[in-house]
């Protein structure tokens, strides 16, 4: 049977997964939205406003998937983790607070509005709400991201009979870690969000969908992709860097380092075995990792064997940090390989837009890869020298946590499904759906159960995928 | 910078507040979720449409309301949560359910859809079940008993017909012709349910609670209590008239069903929080036991000060923009 610590983690590790990747996409998806619909304000050419249309319907389903797993989280701490609000919830407590207080309920509100609040109030304003829920759900990440650093690089605070008091907020909320995890994250957001758009706009184009729109939204997203994936490997080398002075356990589990070394190679591949503590079938370019965290070839990079029974599990740490940091330079090649294409030529040969369809979710992948890095590299601890996730484990009947666990994992499985088929059904309703659009005017939209929307629907459904 | 026992006094109320702005907002929302017919799409889609732009912020004070339980009341947080686990559990898949229902019925493929509608309903329902659930289980003190299962049930059903009583009211107001006329008629019959629910979950509490009928039954107490379950019964009443004259004339006052709702639930949550008032968790923990530290504490509540009034703010501004009876569901 398992216990109940166990259970808690894969339960915690299942629900934060899940969340995250609905943030990831619409954090920076709203900024494209409201790059559109700007754009739209200022030239008037209503395929600014076809591709805002397009958009904000996944943005919307997707926020709602956001919200629920969002909701479930808040609830995470208290059920599961109850020793972590009792240690270090002094500090936790009021940036979780700060996030409700000046994000959430400004997302939510405004929401409504951009929505739906399209005919009801001026376009300046519709405008204006698209902005502040961008806002919005930056700043849920500004503050989200400073806790999740905190606990990898505390400061600010003292310990009074056992528990944490902060001393200095500002040294707690722009810990050492949170500048360069928040800049990471916002750039990894909008990497998915880019590749999401170009591969849908892909889709779109494959399936012969003619218009303008999704030519025009495929070259924004991969012009954004073009800039923001160098972007994205440089801050993660300055990431690095940071990690290497506060948590160089970590550092070592990431690059496979055992022993020691001055002159560490950087490995493409190993197996890491932590019964002999020695890596397997190495496969490295000598003195490269030295150089990359050091910026000198002959640089020392402290060793696991340093930090025995300090440091987190070697394999899944060293294995993710591969998974994401090969992503990423792939990422760098199909969006450089992609935009020059369509530069010279202006459209793009079908096997390209089928990489581009591929890698529609390949943010996602990245995304969940570098936390698992994070996270796991922290191990044991939850917050670094302060608190073992042990110690702040429930003692929750054991079959109840299962319970739990297993009606999450049935219903996040079930929405996984549900939302990437709707995205879509909804891609493929947009190839129809438009040219009716554009015969009556660009007739608003077709309400939901008229006999359009039926026949649409039919047609839709009897093309398969 | 105030002291602990202030800051115990001041994250109570704000706690409160935010309890008491779910319970209506999302309320009426997870009303109206309840009362979604399955055999009329036009309908479903036009009540859909009328807590559309609202239904996210409105959960949203749930997670203020267990934030500022977990922040300032850690202590009190892990002993309900603990104790309320499977429940919470329950309604957060029930939340879920709903909250995604509420998006995949627009947009999923047209055979789909019937599903996702009945998915909406039955997570409202879960929802609704369990938060009346879990409110009778923390006002019994976590009493494992058979009569405590039962009072908790019953407090569930309570529960469940007050949402479904503001749900319907909202409607009244929100909706016109054969949808408004349908809605007034089930406010009415809502309305008597959530009347004998709530007289019985209270009286049931004065039984269960004998320090808790000693507040309310001695002497100054009773002068400014005792108004409260009376004007209470008299608003229901006076709702119930309103709800026959609108039958006849659906086109004055039909905001004023909903008016009422949202007095009654205030009162009741006001009778509720004086019974139980200095407990954080009934006959267990007192706030002033349960308090966080105060460096935590005042830093957010410079925050809350500035911010708790922006958010009412524009929330007004949000239920301005959408004055008025419902149009067809479009969105953007
Ligand atoms: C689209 C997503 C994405 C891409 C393409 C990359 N990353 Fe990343 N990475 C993340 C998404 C991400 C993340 C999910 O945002 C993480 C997890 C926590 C964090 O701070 O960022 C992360 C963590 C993370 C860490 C761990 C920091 C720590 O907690 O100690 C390092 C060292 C890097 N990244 C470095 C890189 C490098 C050198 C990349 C070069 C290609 C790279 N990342 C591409
Ligand atoms: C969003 C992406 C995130 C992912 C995918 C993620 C993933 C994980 C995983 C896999 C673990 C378990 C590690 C292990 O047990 O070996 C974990 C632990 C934990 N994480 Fe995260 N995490 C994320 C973000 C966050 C954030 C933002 C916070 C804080 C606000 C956080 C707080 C915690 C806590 C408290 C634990 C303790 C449970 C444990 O150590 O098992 N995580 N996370
Ligand atoms: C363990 C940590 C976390 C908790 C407790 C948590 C909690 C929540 C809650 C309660 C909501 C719903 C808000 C609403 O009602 O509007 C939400 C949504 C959201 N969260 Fe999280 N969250 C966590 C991790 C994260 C992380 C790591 C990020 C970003 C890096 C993030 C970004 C967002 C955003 C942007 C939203 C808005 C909804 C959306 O865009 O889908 N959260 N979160």
């Amino acid at each position: 049977m398992l216990d109940t610590f166990l259970l808690s983690r894969i339960q915690f590790a299942t629900n934060i997964s899940f969340h995250i990747l609905f943030p990831t996409i619409t954090i920076a998806l709203c900024w494209f939205l409201l790059f559109f619909k700007i754009r739209f304000d200022q030239t008037a050419d209503p395929i600014w406003m076809r591709a805002y249309r397009f958009w904000v319907k996944i943005f919307a389903l997707t926020f709602a998937l956001g919200v629920v797993s969002g909701i479930t989280m808040s609830f995470q701490f208290g059920t599961n983790w109850p020793g972590f609000m009792e240690k270090v919830g002094n500090v936790a407590g009021p940036l979780l607070g700060y996030e409700v207080l000046t994000a959430f309920f400004l997302e939510a509100t405004f929401l409504g509005i951009m929505l739906f609040g399209i005919k009801r109030v001026p376009p300046k304003i519709h405008t204006l709400a698209t902005a502040i829920v961008a806002f919005g759900t930056t700043m849920s990440a500004f503050w989200i991201l400073s806790l999740n650093s905190w606990m990898q690089t505390p400061t600010g605070f003292e310990i009074r009979d056992g528990v944490v008091i902060p001393t200095d907020w500002f040294a707690i909320i722009f810990n050492p870690s949170f500048p360069y995890r928040f800049f990471h994250v916002l750039v990894a957001s909008a990497i998915t969000a880019s590749f999401l758009i170009a591969g849908i706009s892909a889709y779109r184009l494959l399936r012969g969908d003619n218009k303008r729109a999704p030519k025009m939204t495929l070259k924004v997203a991969l012009t954004a992709a073009v800039i923001l994936t160098p972007l994205q490997a440089f801050i993660g080398d300055l990431h690095g860097l940071n990690t290497l002075e506060h948590q160089p356990q970590k550092i070592a589990a990431m690059e496979g380092v055992w022993e020691t070394e001055k002159g560490a190679p950087l490995l493409l591949f190993a197996i890491p075995d932590e019964e002999t503590r020695s890596n397997h079938f190495e496969i490295g370019i000598p003195n490269l990792a030295s150089l990359i965290l050091t910026h000198d070839a002959d640089g020392e990079i402290k060793g696991l064997n340093e930090f025995v029974g300090k440091h987190p599990p070697v394999k899944p740490v060293f294995y993710s940090f591969r998974v994401m940091v090969g992503l990423g330079l792939f990422m760098i090649l199909v969006a450089w390989v992609t935009r020059i294409t369509l530069f010279k030529r202006n459209e793009l040969p079908p096997w390209m837009l089928k990489v581009l369809v591929a890698m529609s979710f390949s943010g996602w992948i990245a995304t969940l890869a570098g936390w698992y890095v994070t996270e796991i590299g922290r191990q044991p601890y939850i917050v670094s020298g302060v608190l073992t996730a042990k110690e702040a484990a429930t003692d929750i009947a054991p079959e109840n946590v299962a319970l739990s666990l297993a009606l999450y994992s049935i219903v996040y499985f079930g929405l996984l499904c549900a939302y990437l088929h709707t995205i879509f059904v909804m891609a493929r309703r947009a190839v129809e759906i438009e040219e009716i659009s554009d015969k009556e005017n660009q007739a608003d939209n077709i309400l939901l159960n008229s006999t359009v929307t039926k026949n649409l629907d039919n047609k839709v459904e009897n093309t398969d995928v | 910078m105030f002291d602990q026992d202030t800051l115990a006094v001041i994250f109570v109320g704000l706690m409160g507040l935010s309890v008491l702005m779910y319970a209506i907002l999302d309320g009426y929302d997870l009303g109206v979720g309840m009362l979604l017919p399955t055999n009329n799409p036009e309908h479903a889609d036009i009540m859909v449409a009328s807590i559309g732009p609202f239904w996210d912020a409105n959960e949203t004070w749930l997670v203020l309301a267990i934030g500022l339980l977990l922040i300032a009341f850690p202590a009190a947080h892990s002993l309900t949560l603990k104790a309320l686990y499977l429940p919470a559990t329950f309604m957060l898949i029930g939340l879920i359910l709903r909250g995604v229902a509420f998006d995949f019925r627009a947009k999923a493929s047209f055979s789909h859809r019937p599903t996702w509608n009945k998915l909406f309903k039955l997570g409202s329902l879960l929802a609704a079940l369990t938060q009346g659930y879990m409110l009778g289980m923390y006002v019994n003190g976590f009493d494992t008993s058979l009569s405590g299962y039962l009072f908790a049930l019953l407090s569930a059903i309570g529960v469940s017909c007050a949402y479904c009583f503001i749900g319907a009211t909202w409607l009244v107001m929100k909706t016109e012709g054969e949808l408004q006329l349908k809605s007034i008629k089930i406010a009415k019959r809502t309305l008597v349910i959530a009347f004998i629910g709530i007289a019985t979950v209270s009286a049931t509490n004065l039984l269960f609670n004998p320090e808790i009928y000693v507040k309310w039954f001695t002497f100054p107490n009773i002068l400014f209590l005792m108004p409260i379950p009376i004007v209470c019964a008299a608003l229901f009443a006076i709702a119930f008239m309103l709800l026959n004259r609108l039958q006849k004339d659906p086109h004055t006052g039909a905001g004023l069903p909903f008016l009422l709702c949202i007095l009654i639930f205030t009162l009741s949550f006001a009778g509720l929080g004086f019974s139980f008032f200095p407990y954080i968790v009934p006959n267990q923990l007192t706030i002033w036991q349960a308090v966080a530290a105060p460096e935590a504490l005042n830093f957010l509540m410079y925050g809350a000060v500035i911010v708790i009034p922006t958010i009412l703010m524009y929330t007004a501004y949000s239920y301005r923009v959408f004055w008025g009876k419902v149009q067809e569901l479009r969105y953007h």
